[in-house]
């Protein structure tokens, strides 16, 4: 671990004037970016623990939560309107790490983590993202956990966050601060596809900080769910995540909302299925021909092609089982 | 083997069985209101959690530096040039050593090369500029604290000559294999005209079946504490072979064995991984170079890079048998991979040997060398992946003729040996089998596949044989001392390593002894103490139970002589002699006694001590000693994602007597849990084009979490086996064994799927 200066900040204000600082990086729970520095893939000269900062969930008149980014993921999924109004976060968020790591880990952070790729973390290893222009020994190598979904030449890393595909399907918004103001951004825009500079996970400009997430109230907390496959039962990241949400009008869909995760660069809000199913009947075939379209650009490579044929089986499950469920499925 | 050793195997076989150890039963098996088969607790257990058991890493020194190691990172080829001179100038830095100024070391002796051998590899370490393989240590980096060894390590640079290097496991089978050995005896056997027989089997399978490499990852990290006074080496380490370990740093340092003093008190897991490796060997050097006293602890990618772990497999099993399940031929054979710089072969085939009755057999262990960290022994190596191998194909064979899986193993259950004609020393697998299925309710399993479903769930059971042998290797000794207040220490240079072995034999020990457990102190894991004993090979019950055997035995005679004319067992032979209340009594009559306190008042002593040595294990010669269990699996497969869980599992295990069931219950379920890694998850990634091991942590290397592992039932038969110290076996590698073949049959139950490739992940059954 390369030597750092570390100040813990409880105004914003002091928080962004250091965060301004070349070589600063602003510490949330420190359960990704710790990592990194010990592996020496991160090298901050300066560590802003902002953890004290934004620690509440607010309410809007209507029913929506503007959630801090300094709370803690454990405190998220268990905050009762969280879990009445927004299940499907709830959900996505126990599904992830372990209970150890979401006590320590932060909203912010969470969204803010980077891929697991084993050849970013590998020093020796060539890595776009890592060391720009190296090449990528992912694409010809271990790359079960890749993406199948946005990948390009130059990467095929996965973002590897559970709570963010959930936020990707309830529309959330990330609300930023920074030297030259504030702004908004809908989170399915706030991570980047990898293209030529994989290297860039985010919009996320220099010294700039999330300041909380927004979630605007839905119609959704019927039928929601959340389903995480992967290699074992837990503290494994997913090969496949869908997040699903389904509104129903007798029979036909009035709503839907998909998202998934762990097939590309970022939670991948599945517009194109959505697209597929609004207004139609809500049955299998339909959910079948929709998975089929959203994934019919999807990309296999030595090791991960499976995925293809397991998200679309996952999709269609998922729209099953919210379809015929009678209550609010838990 | 040589003429004279063939000569000397058969002389064993034949010889009567008074002439053999064993040869009459160990008279603590007919003992049974003692200790031994009490669910006694660990006696270290309030330690551990009081935190003042002290491993390896823990023991304060003076002066203490902190070592840090920078791993290659090509498989193969020579360094050019290292740059060194920014760590040196790093804070804290006490000592960066290379190659370059590494003091002159011999070769590491491998393990199986002689007797004390504990080296994973035969490398002469940090001697020349030449790599072996991607990972191994390049510099070492002494500082005052950890982090800045940690962070000096991280600013040397290392440019490589890079060689052409055999990584890939495929590739090197295509290039040709060489004949495999195991414990210097060719791991090849013939019986009849086995691919004959098979050709005009009514009745056959053949398969091939694959397993990966695999990690050790034993949650104590490799580590040692070292010191040097002069030409003496005071070693705290985490070891499995303490007095191994010691002879090999001797050797490797050109100094005497007396002058490597090596202890090892408590250990957090070994698994076959804690032996002697380049880490102690560097911590040793660097601490002789700066004159400093040098703390040594791998990092989790350390162990992975620097401690090598179980060989992958590629396996045939082809099987012919009659109509009625009659196995008429057993063709087991295949690759498996080690290095130059090893000797240990992956014996896959030895659980076939003992397994089941056949007219004819074909066994064979080929190699391929690759340049990788030396492979080494892991939890049952060779019987471990063999029988998942085997195993799945009786189950398949099964499925065939459509027989019953249980009964077409019973059904070829041998009388003798089947490939030694040895006669079995106690075998109780088929009532295991039986009480298994009985507990199990193996009656529900349905014979068709993809019959039961729950939900998404497709459910099966699946069932195979475990099976693990009886070793005792030579070397056994022990030191007893009993004091004028009937109290006695028992010394024996063995180890400690999480599974109960000090409490174990502290109840053996007052039992023979005839002392309370609190009258006894059992010490261990220290080169001082007498035997050469390894904790491996489920060994180290028997060698130490052995030793004390016949330490106990010259007490006995000690203590006749000191009682003289004068005591009530006046005139008793050694052998009419056991221990009793607190001392002495004759076998047959209880009455007859004197106690210990009283017979060393009488003869003025304060106390006796005696040492003696083991007598040489010939009764795995003379007598065919294995364990045995019955695996039993529900599986559960998700028909949408292919998602396998394990809902229920049962081993019936016969083991000879268990001496504590509730540590022997721990080993047994350990074991299983480790089997079910095997079967569903743990695979060492190892990129080809490198030689690099990609997943070097516990997030990525997966290994069950609690959710996999279901409630674990295990049972015994308790039969004692006549032959061996205490009527035991060995119980610490067995439960392994037979785990992913269960698994695999209960999934093929489950789903009509057979993999053969381990480990099954879900997209094998999409």
């Amino acid at each position: 671990m390369t030597p750092f200066l570390y100040e813990k900040v409880s105004e914003r204000g002091d928080a962004l004037s250091l965060g301004t600082h070349p070589g600063a990086a602003y510490l949330g729970g420190g359960t990704n970016l710790v990592d990194l520095m010990r592996e020496a893939i991160a090298r901050p000269t300066l560590l802003v623990d902002v953890t004290g900062l934004s620690c509440k969930i607010e309410e809007d008149e209507k029913g929506g939560l503007r959630i801090g980014a300094g709370v803690k993921n454990t405190a998220v999924a268990t905050d009762r309107r969280v879990r009445a109004r927004f299940p499907l976060l709830a959900q996505a968020i126990l599904a992830g790490a372990s209970a150890q790591i979401r006590n320590m880990a932060t909203v912010g952070g969470n969204v803010l983590q980077r891929t697991r790729c084993a050849y970013f973390y590998d020093d020796e290893a060539h890595c776009n993202k890592r060391s720009p222009g190296s090449g990528c020994d992912a694409i010809g190598g271990f790359n079960r956990n890749h993406a199948i979904l946005g990948a390009s030449p130059a990467c095929a890393a996965t973002h590897p966050s559970d709570m963010c595909v959930a936020l990707a399907a309830l529309d959330a918004t990330v609300s930023i601060d920074g030297p030259r103001g504030s702004r908004d951004l809908p989170l399915t825009d706030f991570h980047r596809l990898p293209g030529d500079a994989p290297e860039i996970d985010t919009e996320l400009r220099s010294g700039e900080l999330i300041t909380s997430i927004v979630l605007p109230s839905n119609g959704f907390s019927k039928r929601s769910s959340y389903r995480k496959v992967r290699d074992r039962s837990s503290y494994a990241f997913a090969l496949v995540s869908v997040a699903a949400a389904l509104e129903l009008d007798g029979g036909r869909i009035k709503n839907v909302r998909l998202a998934l995760g762990g097939v590309a660069h970022k939670p991948w809000r599945a517009h194109v299925a959505e697209a597929a199913l609004a207004g139609r009947p809500a049955t299998e075939a339909f959910f079948a021909e929709a998975a089929e379209a959203e994934l019919r650009d999807a990309k296999g490579l030595r090791d991960n092609t499976f995925k293809i044929k397991l998200a679309k089986r996952v999709i269609v499950d998922s729209l099953v089982k919210l379809s015929n469920a009678k209550d609010a499925p838990r | 083997m040589s003429i004279v050793q063939a000569a000397l195997k058969k002389a064993i076989a034949l010889a009567p069985d008074s002439w053999i150890p064993g040869g009459s039963p160990d008279p603590l098996i007919r003992e049974r209101h003692g200790h031994v088969g009490q669910p006694v607790s660990r006696i270290d257990g309030p330690l551990k959690v009081a935190g003042k058991a002290r491993f390896a890493a823990e023991f304060p020194i003076e002066g203490l530096t902190y070592a840090a190691l920078h791993y290659s990172s090509v498989a193969k080829g020579r360094i050019v040039e290292i740059r060194t001179s920014e760590a040196e100038q790093a804070p804290g830095v006490v000592l960066v050593m290379t190659h370059r100024n590494a003091p002159s070391l011999a070769k590491a002796p491998a393990f199986g090369t002689n007797p004390k051998a504990a080296g994973g590899d035969d490398l002469a370490i940090m001697q020349d500029d030449r790599i072996h393989w991607n990972g191994q240590a390049v510099a070492l980096v002494l500082a005052e604290t950890q982090e800045q060894a940690d962070h000096a390590q991280s600013l040397i640079r290392v440019d490589y000559e890079v060689d052409a290097a055999s990584t890939s496991f495929e590739q090197a089978i295509a290039d040709g294999t060489e004949p495999g050995q195991f414990m210097g005896e060719p791991l090849k056997l013939r019986i009849g005209d086995a691919d004959a027989l098979f050709a005009t089997a009514p009745a056959k399978v053949d398969a091939t079946y694959r397993t990966p490499g695999h990690n050790h990852n034993p949650i104590e990290l490799h580590a040692a504490t070292l010191a040097w006074s002069g030409d003496e080496l005071r070693v705290h380490d985490a070891s499995q072979a303490v007095t191994h370990a010691a002879w090999t740093l001797s050797q490797i340092f050109g100094i005497k064995e007396e002058q490597v003093h090596v202890t090892s008190p408590f250990v957090g897991g070994g698994f076959g991984s804690k032996t002697l490796w380049h880490h102690q060997i560097l911590g040793a050097a660097a601490a002789r170079l700066a004159k400093r006293p040098v703390r040594i602890v791998l990092s989790r990618e350390g162990v992975f890079r620097t401690v090598g772990g179980r060989a992958p497999t590629e396996q045939r099993v082809a099987l012919g048998a009659r109509r009625d399940g009659t196995f008429d031929a057993i063709i087991h054979t295949g690759v498996t991979a080690m290095t130059p710089h090893n000797a240990m072969t992956e014996p896959f085939i030895i659980a076939t040997r003992s397994l089941y009755a056949a007219k004819s057999f074909r066994l064979e262990v080929d190699t391929v060398k690759l340049n990788t960290v030396a492979n080494t022994f892991m939890r049952a190596p060779g019987e471990a992946v063999g029988t998942f191998a085997l195993e799945s194909a009786i189950d398949e064979l099964a499925a065939e003729i459509g027989m019953d899986p249980i009964e077409l193993r019973i059904r070829n259950e041998p009388e003798r040996d089947p490939t030694q004609g040895l006669p079995f020393s106690q075998r109780g697998i088929v009532a295991a089998w039986r009480a298994g299925a009985e507990r199990f309710e193996w009656y529900k399993r349905q014979q068709r596949p993809r019959s039961v479903r729950d939900g998404d769930w497709l459910v099966g059971l699946g069932c195979a044989t475990a099976t693990y042998p009886y070793y005792r290797m030579p070397g056994g000794a022990a030191r007893i001392t009993v004091t004028r207040d009937g109290r006695a220490i028992v010394a024996v240079a063995a180890h400690e390593m999480g599974m109960g072995t000090a409490t174990a034999q502290t109840q053996v020990i007052a039992d023979r002894l005839g002392l309370s457990m609190d009258q006894v102190k059992f010490h261990y894991g220290d080169t001082s103490l007498p035997g050469i004993v390894l904790a491996g090979g489920s060994q180290q019950t028997a060698s130490v139970g052995a030793g004390v055997v016949a330490a106990h035995r010259a007490l006995v005679a000690e203590m006749l002589k000191l009682a003289g004319n004068d005591s009530p067992l006046a005139g008793l032979h050694p052998s009419e002699v056991g221990g009793f209340d607190g001392g002495l009594c004759a076998l047959d009559d209880h009455d007859r006694r004197e106690s210990y306190a009283s017979i060393l008042a009488r003869a003025q002593r304060t106390e006796i001590s005696v040492e003696a040595e083991a007598s040489m294990p010939l009764e795995m010669q003379h007598w065919s000693m294995h364990s045995h269990a019955a695996m039993f699996c529900e599986a559960r497969v998700n028909e949408v994602t292919g998602e396998v869980r394990i809902s229920r599992f049962l081993g019936s295990f016969d083991c000879g007597r268990i001496l504590n069931p509730k540590t022997a219950a721990s080993q047994f379920r350990g074991g299983i849990i480790m089997g079910l890694g095997l079967a569903l998850m743990e695979e060492t990634q190892l990129d080809e084009r490198t030689g690099r091991i990609m997943n070097p942590s516990l997030a990525e290397y997966h290994v069950p979490v609690h959710l996999d592992v279901p409630a674990i039932d295990v049972i015994w038969t308790d039969e004692a086996d006549p032959r061996t110290p205490m009527g035991a076996r060995g119980v610490g590698e067995i439960g392994i064994t037979g785990v992913g073949a269960a698994v695999a049959n209960a999934v093929f139950n489950a789903t009509g799927k057979r993999v053969r490739d381990l480990p099954i992940t879900l997209d094998k059954l999409l």
